[in-house]
């Protein structure tokens, strides 16, 4: 019944932090560990946990598209699982219907999830906050049932879904098809990576972070509000897209209820762990998501889902800011121990 | 034309689910500027408390009296245990802090109450109210607990001196601070009363949906949609809304062909993003005016 509301903006924390502008990428010595660490590790595991790496790295590409989104542009959605489905699906059925090699449906899907992503950035620009929230669940709720509509069975394969078969290793090369699949992801991932750490520092990128910190200060500044934030929401969805892809390929099967509101907040989460606006950090957010409902549910079969949560406190009590906390925590560390 | 009534009459009744979860949203996002996700779970867990009351042989009365106690001194304590040492950290993360609640608390349900679907009593019988088939008195009961609450809310806004200052703390918590109102208390208070609500809500709503730990899902969906289209700033803007969604809900089912249980609720998401595309704030929002 407050009809009257005054509220400061002086006092007001910005929806999103703006984290310095060197943090968007991670240290030449971390990276070059870090890709190291990803080339060599599948040489000593089990084909299992090949596979979950895998996992690993597709979401970790769909945590930093919303990462694109939210800590790029400052706008926020819980409808990332909608283009997911939607990049798994053009993959799947280009496969299956197409017979299109599996390489060509990840650039296909990307370009299909960009169309939609920046038709849906249009009606999306008037709302901001929470509605825009609103607006992207709305989507992510609908997309299991609009793909269960009669009308496209015949190509998507209604509730039943779709089988996907899995590429073999191409030139007779001797490594099984799933660290094969590793290796393309991997690759995949590096790309899209190296892209939107370049996208970010570009003119493009800077004109999105302005729109995040103050809107009104960006377009008095000549930033074309809508062409960047449609083009953030277009982007974000497109790498979504291809992540959606891959995921169909290395799943091998694609149904509707993969895809549901749940799988938009496991994204969110992942971001959330990472760090919203570190892009490396994607990385450290798909683990969370990966691994941590398997160890609560190594914990206690009843209550997995209250260890996750309690899980969750703890590394959003330790480091709210996310895993870009700890890495800046690690590196003064470092740099205090070299010193000395 | 009959069936239109009874569509709408049908919607009035389902909606006034809705309304009641609306509420305890816009409470909440009043007293904390966040939409609690957790909202409908901790309605369940308190509608659980209610039943296992009643298992112990408390008449319904005193058991809704003693759970609405209970739901508040939980919202208060959720508030000052859980979300106080998060109130500086961004806005995203005390949203993955209300997730992890939502699991903690669904999970623990699961755990004490077991999944099983189980009945709960109503106090105003379930026999059609003035002759209607579509209205029971258990529905307009609920109506009218509704609108009474909403009424209360109101004169407690308005009216009472921890009212005012409790919107005074969420308009201006720096002017409120100054003025001697203790802001934190404010918000933890919020929460209580959010929470008792959520538990009448819950309560009301037990007996239409069942208990169960996930009863809430969808509930909490159509409430989220109910007050974001009355306007997340206007309790009554949020009950409004949730009459509006439920009718919007039962004529979309009735009159566009081809529209099965399961694409109701998409349908009527997408009718509410067009209202908002239309009026960002929601119908009985206004608009918050910031200084830059």
């Amino acid at each position: 019944m407050s009809t009257i509301q005054e509220t400061t903006a002086e006092t007001q924390a910005a929806t999103v932090d703006a984290p310095p502008k060197k943090a968007m990428g991670l240290g030449r010595t971390a990276s070059w560990v870090m890709l190291i660490i990803l080339l060599a590790l599948p040489l000593f595991v089990r084909n299992f946990v090949i596979f979950q790496m895998t996992m690993l790295l597709i979401y970790g590409i769909a945590v930093l598209a919303l990462n694109i989104l939210t800590g790029g542009s400052g706008q926020f959605s819980l409808g990332q699982s909608a283009f997911y489905a939607i990049g798994a699906y053009t993959a799947a059925i280009l496969i299956e219907h197409g017979g299109v090699n599996y390489v060509l449906t990840l650039p296909a899907a990307g370009i299909v999830c960009f169309i939609v992503g920046f038709l849906f950035g249009l009606p999306a620009l008037r709302l901001s906050g929470i509605y825009l929230a609103l607006a992207t669940f709305a989507l992510a709720v609908a997309m299991p049932q609009l793909l269960k509509l009669g009308v496209i069975e015949h190509w998507t394969g209604g509730v039943q879904g779709l089988v996907v078969t899995k590429p073999d290793a191409p030139f007779g090369l001797p490594v099984s098809q799933d660290m094969w699949l590793y290796y393309f992801t991997l690759v995949v991932s590096l790309a899209i990576y190296l892209a939107s750490v370049n996208l970010l520092r570009s003119r493009s990128g800077r004109a999105m972070m302005a729109i995040r910190d103050n809107e009104i200060a960006a377009s008095a500044m000549g930033i074309d509000l809508s062409i960047y934030k449609t083009l953030a929401f277009g982007v974000s969805a497109g790498i979504t897209g291809v992540a959606g892809a891959l995921g169909a390929i290395a799943v091998q099967f694609v149904a509707p209820d993969s895809y549901t509101f749940q799988l938009a907040i496991a994204l969110f989460l992942g971001m959330v762990v990472g760090g919203v606006g570190w892009l490396p950090g994607s990385l450290a957010g798909a683990a969370f998501i990966v691994f941590v409902p398997n160890i609560a549910e190594g914990i206690s079969k009843g209550l997995s889902g209250a260890f996750f949560g309690v899980l969750l406190f703890v590394v959003i009590y330790l480091v709210p800011h996310g895993a870009r906390q700890g890495a800046i925590y690690a590196e003064t560390l470092f740099n205090k121990l070299r010193r000395s | 034309m009959e069936l239109f009534i009874n569509q709408v009459l049908a919607g009035i009744a389902t909606g006034a689910i809705y309304a009641c979860m609306a509420l305890a949203i816009v409470m909440i996002f009043q007293a904390i500027d966040h939409l609690n996700f957790a909202q409908g779970e901790m309605a369940m867990f308190a509608t659980f408390i209610a039943w296992q009351l009643m298992q112990w042989g408390v008449p319904y009365w005193w058991a809704f009296l003693l759970t609405l106690i209970i739901s508040f001194a939980g919202g208060v304590i959720i508030e000052r245990v859980l979300f106080k040492p998060l109130a500086k950290a961004p806005v995203l993360t005390n949203v993955a802090g209300f997730i992890a609640l939502f699991a903690i608390i669904n999970s623990v349900a699961g755990l004490i109450w077991d999944f099983t679907i189980k009945q709960f009593p109503t106090p105003f019988g379930s026999s059609p109210f003035l002759g209607s088939q579509l209205i029971s008195t258990h529905q307009a009961g609920m109506i009218g607990v509704t609108l009474a609450l909403l009424i209360a809310l109101f004169m407690f806004f308005r009216f009472t001196r921890i009212g005012l200052a409790m919107r005074a703390a969420a308009a201006m918590p720096e002017s409120a601070r100054l003025v001697g109102i203790n802001t934190g208390w404010m918000v933890a208070l919020g929460w209580g009363m959010a929470s008792a609500i959520g538990a009448i809500a819950g309560i009301l709503i037990a007996p239409v949906v069942f208990l169960e730990p996930n009863m809430m899902g969808g509930v909490l969906i159509y409430g989220f949609a109910a007050a974001v289209l009355g306007g997340l700033t206007s309790p009554l803007g949020s009950v409004l809304g949730g009459f509006l969604v439920g009718i919007f809900e039962n004529l979309v089912g009735t009159y566009v062909p081809g529209v099965g249980n399961e694409l109701k609720l998409p349908i009527a998401l997408a009718l509410i993003v067009i209202v908002l595309v239309v009026k960002p704030t929601g119908l009985m929002g206004h608009t918050v005016v910031k200084r830059v």
